[in-house]
């Protein structure tokens, strides 16, 4: 097994790992929002802005990692 | 009509004879990438209408900068010119009407007073709200713009390229710290920068971390909308490279229904990130004029 081989492997291993944690993430953040709307309809509004700004934390590490492997790919 | 026609015409130059293979990835690459080549791929024939834009570099004390026009320098000044003349002439005042008549002024002014009550009210705070929604309305739609003009067929997407991105992230650390140092005063925004109520022998840690927490929010911010810029046009057109990885033409359906509904995602997406883009700078402001 070569170098790049090896490389290609850690980018695969590591954009599905990446996947899976953000997946998780904002799986719950959903699951949550919407139990939240559920109990409190009126704060929809408010519950959605704060889910969105969430997501987008999770997404920004989550886009970290795939950019990693983006870079393991290219360089190899 | 004509003149245009003719000049297209001369301009077009066909690579005859250069046969060699370009592979799935270059292609996707290229496309993504980018460089002093512009091209505009012709519907339906193999042909390409291309030309490559002069070099231009300055030296400026002893560091060779390429200021180049490229294809994403093209299309950057293509958004910026639209986006001038069209929420120009939408929000154009007229004395005659009392209040915005037409498609156009009413979306600039709906649009406009989302972001000033929705995001810059709500993260920076009644009193503040109206000095930085100029800088907020402004980041949304150009990144909205730059997207959206990214999607259309021969565009580029300017917002891919990380050093745009960058630069707008620079921007919004540049008013995070005046709005920082403009509340607190100067001496007093660094000397809160570490939060009250922590103990003195934990600064040697906190202030770096501090520091560091500083500087992360403007790489995360460039980062986030250069990954997600970049992600829908890469999976677009992968799907579309399937049909030539794996050599059937059966693939074709599938794939160009997929890559026809990440095309309609990926103008949500474009939505969604001008909103997040513009919420995170308001909300690293409010952070940075209210430390509590």
């Amino acid at each position: 097994v070569g170098n790049s081989a090896l490389a290609f492997l850690g980018a695969g291993i590591g954009a599905g790992l990446a996947v899976l944690g953000a997946g998780l993430g904002i799986g719950r953040l959903a699951a949550s929002a919407a139990d939240a709307t559920g109990r409190q309809p009126s704060a929809t509004g408010d519950i959605r802005t704060t889910m969105i700004i969430a997501a987008a934390l999770v997404e920004g590490v989550a886009l970290f990692a795939i950019v990693i492997c983006l870079l393991l790919t290219l360089k190899a | 009509v004509i003149p245009s026609l003719l000049m297209v015409a001369a301009m077009a130059s066909v690579p005859e004879g250069v046969a060699h293979e370009i592979t799935v990835p270059d292609a996707v690459f290229e496309h993504i990438t980018d460089s002093r080549e512009v091209e505009f791929q012709l519907p339906l024939v193999d042909r390409k209408i291309s030309f490559t834009a002069p070099e231009w570099k300055v030296t400026i004390a002893g560091h060779e900068l390429d200021l180049s026009i490229t294809k994403h320098v093209l299309w950057l000044f293509v958004a910026t010119i639209l986006l001038a003349l069209s929420l120009w002439s939408a929000t154009r005042k007229r004395p005659a009407d009392l209040v915005a008549a037409g498609v156009a002024p009413n979306m600039a002014e709906a649009l406009t007073l989302y972001i000033r009550d929705e995001i810059a009210v709500k993260s920076i705070g009644e009193h503040d709200a109206d000095r930085y929604t100029p800088y907020l309305a402004t980041a949304f739609f150009f990144v909205l713009y730059c997207a959206l003009i990214g999607l259309l067929p021969w565009a580029s997407t300017v917002t891919g390229n990380l050093s745009v991105t960058a630069t707008l992230a620079a921007l919004t650390f540049v008013v995070t710290q005046a709005a920082g140092m403009r509340s607190q005063g100067f001496v007093g925004y660094w000397l809160h920068l570490v939060p009250a109520g922590v103990p003195w022998w934990l600064y040697p840690i906190m202030i770096p971390v501090e520091l560091m927490g500083l500087l992360a929010k403007p790489f995360a911010l460039c980062i986030r909308l250069f990954a997600n810029m970049i992600a829908g046009h890469i999976v677009f057109f992968f799907l579309l490279g399937l049909i030539f990885l794996l050599g059937s033409i059966w693939v074709a359906p599938v794939s160009v229904a997929f890559a026809f509904a990440i095309y309609l995602l990926e103008i949500f997406v474009a939505l969604i990130q001008a909103y997040i883009f513009t919420m995170l700078s308001a909300l690293f402001i409010g952070m940075a004029a209210h430390p509590h």
